[in-house]
């Protein structure tokens, strides 16, 4: 019921409201605060800490944001939705931009919302207790799966089913947590759903981790990308720019600790990053040290992945096609200049 | 001329109610234009194309067949059978349940009044979301993994898979077998039951009619080449194959819902059942008439009048109550609407189908329930 007043609410909100004049970044720097979409709760991506305090590499990302636009990694409002109401919520504005385990397919960029830069590349998995016997999609015969509403996975298990013939029963919950749960209990053999978000709930929810094997739906990788409404160009560049700002750093080796001891470099696309050769900031409608502010902050990509998600967290992620390019990943900096 | 049209009340009536009516269309007009510009610039998708592509997503079970190749308006159907299914089990089975213990509320007996009076308290005090996710929670903790299946029954088995019991198959021409099935044994029932002193009495009567009655059966499905048969759940793989299945989810929901229901009716019965007056239980016992009797012959039919009304908005709530089925992961139209939704981004038309599905179901359970009302209402002069 909650949900339903939720989505009359989004509906309503779209209904009564004439269209935005404002430009989102003005918006923001008024209200003084950031507001994202975030999930309920996938420890590693985004979740609320014992104090309350959101963590993760979705998270961190928005904050790069935040920095870039209100110079304060703690200006931001995070806003729980569910996997189905994140999208509307989008498209009518109640939340500035949404970095939420967001696969990028061509309905969605289509319609309504436009993707900005990939934070993390996985495939979509399948979770099965070991005991089982199974390790690969093909033995799956006549397995239960555990499924969570408003995802690209419910397409998923069906195509799966069919492509290998594999009579695959659903069962579909409409909130994640629900749905892991159920799979826990051993109401299904398997759990359905990107393959980093698995590692999250196994390190987070199984009482043994070790007792679980995760392995791919598909052979196909995904996007998982921070994703804005259409209609606010400004926006999308700034948003685009403030996550290639964590990958470039990685790229130009510069980190939390380090960035100070390279204001003075030589190498003039790291000064233009950096700021100190101006326009990059002007350009995009922000202050000329955007960049350095957002590392300064939060450190490179390296190091918000590696905090997050990799070998020293719970979830223990291996860099794999998420390092940068140069080092035989997807992860690939654009030219700031 | 002018001056006494403005004094008629009637024509100042009509003026007005053409103002309000006017301006409430301009409301909506202005509503929906407003929506569609929006909509635009934002660039979100409108319209009800979307309605004949292929849906591509699963559901995990429905009473019409469906497959993810059909298309999204096939999926919004099987929503709404699956909703109609569940209510019309819950409306039936809550009805029964309520009128036992709005029955047992009255009773003499201590200890049955007792315990209807908790049930009826405890059900009523506890958020049916809760009760829902209690049930659910049982069904998918309390039984065995398929693979250690509790089998009580030849061909019954009980596990965290649910419960999976013989089937029916039904192959081409076996509804219409069925539909045959059933009027030839009300057909042999009326025959026995409306003759009274037939040929060799009544039990011999009886006889002949049932032989008949399997005879011609057998014989049409002979002709039909034997469209029905048993089929046996077996493990295959990971789970059953065959059979019917009744699952967690569905359990959960039927069950959570009809106990929650039955407290909610069976104190509208019991209110109906005291509103008649105490002189009609006198009155029948002054005929000899047994308790029994006068319960079922002359105090329920004459509280149906006061039942009627409030039973007509339990069932209207039954029926949204439904919706709540999501919690427990079963394919109402809810679901399906969400899953909608979330696929085609297109939030405004998917709720629009909900809200016209559950207006129309709802419109006709009153109109019916209004129907009844008048047949049982007090006949004044």
């Amino acid at each position: 019921m909650k949900r339903m007043i939720v989505m009359t609410a989004l509906c309503a909100s779209a209904l009564a409201l004439p269209a935005l004049a404002q430009s989102t970044r003005d918006t923001v720097q008024e209200r003084g605060r950031l507001i994202c979409g975030a999930s309920q709760g996938t420890p590693g991506f985004g979740a609320p800490d014992d104090d309350g305090y959101w963590r993760g590499l979705d998270i961190e990302t928005c904050r790069a944001v935040a920095v870039a636009v209100l110079d304060d990694k703690d200006a931001v409002d995070f806003v729980p939705l569910t996997g189905q109401q994140r999208i509307p919520a989008l498209q009518t504005g109640e939340i500035d931009m949404l970095p939420r385990t967001l696969t990028w397919t061509l309905q969605r960029d289509a319609n309504g919302i436009n993707f900005t830069t990939p934070n993390y590349f996985e495939f979509t998995g399948f979770m099965m207790p070991r005991d089982l016997g199974i390790e690969r999609v093909e033995d799956m015969q006549g397995a239960t799966v555990c499924v969570q509403t408003g995802s690209t996975t419910e397409v998923v298990v069906a195509d799966v089913s069919k492509k290998h013939d594999l009579d695959l029963s659903p069962v579909v919950f409409d909130n994640t947590t629900a749905a892991r749960q159920a799979f826990f209990s051993g109401r299904c053999d398997a759990l359905i759903t990107d393959a980093g978000a698995l590692a999250s709930v196994r390190a987070t929810m199984a009482e043994a981790p070790g007792d679980y094997l995760i392995f791919p739906a598909t052979p196909y990788v995904d996007a998982l990308t921070p994703a804005v409404a259409h209609g606010d160009d400004q926006w999308l560049d700034i948003v685009n720019w403030s996550i290639q700002a964590l990958i470039a750093a990685e790229s130009f080796g510069l980190t939390q600790d380090n960035i100070d001891d390279h204001m003075d470099s030589d190498d003039p696309r790291i000064r233009r990053f950096l700021g100190v050769d101006p326009g990059n900031g002007a350009a995009l409608g922000l202050s000329e040290d955007f960049a350095y502010r957002i590392v300064k902050a939060l450190g490179n990509y390296g190091e918000v992945f590696e905090r997050n998600v990799g070998m020293d967290s719970p979830l223990q992620l291996e860099r794999g096609r998420n390092a940068l390019f140069s080092d035989g990943g997807l992860m690939f900096p654009l030219a700031f200049q | 001329m002018l001056r006494s049209l403005w004094y008629s009340s009637r024509v100042r009536g009509w003026a007005v109610q053409i103002a309000l009516l006017g301006g409430l269309l301009a409301l909506l007009w202005w509503i929906a234009g407003n929506t569609l510009q929006n909509l635009a610039e934002r660039g979100i998708r409108t319209g009800f194309d979307y309605l004949w592509r292929p849906a591509r997503f699963p559901i995990s079970e429905s009473v019409v067949s469906y497959t993810p190749a059909d298309d999204f308006f096939w999926a919004y159907v099987v929503g709404v059978t699956n909703t109609l299914w569940l209510s019309a089990i819950t409306i039936v089975a809550a009805t029964l349940l309520g009128l036992f213990v709005g029955l047992s509320r009255r009773s003499d007996n201590p200890l049955l009044s007792g315990l209807a009076r908790i049930y009826v308290t405890v059900m009523r005090n506890v958020p049916l979301i809760v009760q829902l996710l209690f049930w659910y929670g049982i069904a998918t903790s309390s039984f065995p993994a398929p693979r250690e299946a509790l089998n009580p029954l030849p061909g019954v088995f009980l596990s965290l898979r649910g419960v999976y019991a013989p089937g029916l198959i039904v192959a081409p021409g076996g509804g219409l077998l069925l539909g045959l099935g059933v009027l030839v044994v009300l057909l042999a029932i009326a025959v026995v039951l409306r003759w009274p002193r037939p040929p060799l009495g009544r039990p011999g009567w009886a006889a002949i009619c049932a032989g008949g009655a399997v005879l011609t059966l057998w014989g049409m499905s002979r002709a039909l080449g034997h469209p029905l048969a048993l089929s046996f759940p077996e493990m295959a793989g990971l789970n059953f194959r065959g059979g019917t299945q009744l699952s967690p989810e569905f359990a959960a929901i039927i069950f959570g819902l009809t106990l929650y229901t039955a407290a909610f009716v069976g104190e509208i019965i019991r209110g109906g059942i005291e509103a008649v007056g105490k002189g009609q239980w006198e009155g029948g016992r002054a005929l000899g008439l047994t308790e029994r009797q006068i319960m079922f012959r002359v105090i329920l039919p004459q509280a149906l009048r006061v039942i009627v009304p409030p039973m007509t908005s339990q069932y209207l709530s039954t029926v949204k109550n439904t919706t709540l089925a999501v919690a427990v992961g079963y394919p109402e139209l809810g679901l399906v609407v969400n899953t909608v939704i979330n696929q085609t981004g297109q939030a405004i038309e998917s709720i629009l189908v909900m809200l016209g599905v559950f207006l129309t179901i709802s419109l006709s359970v009153s109109l019916f329930m209004n129907w009844y009302n008048a047949r049982v209402a007090l006949v004044t002069r």
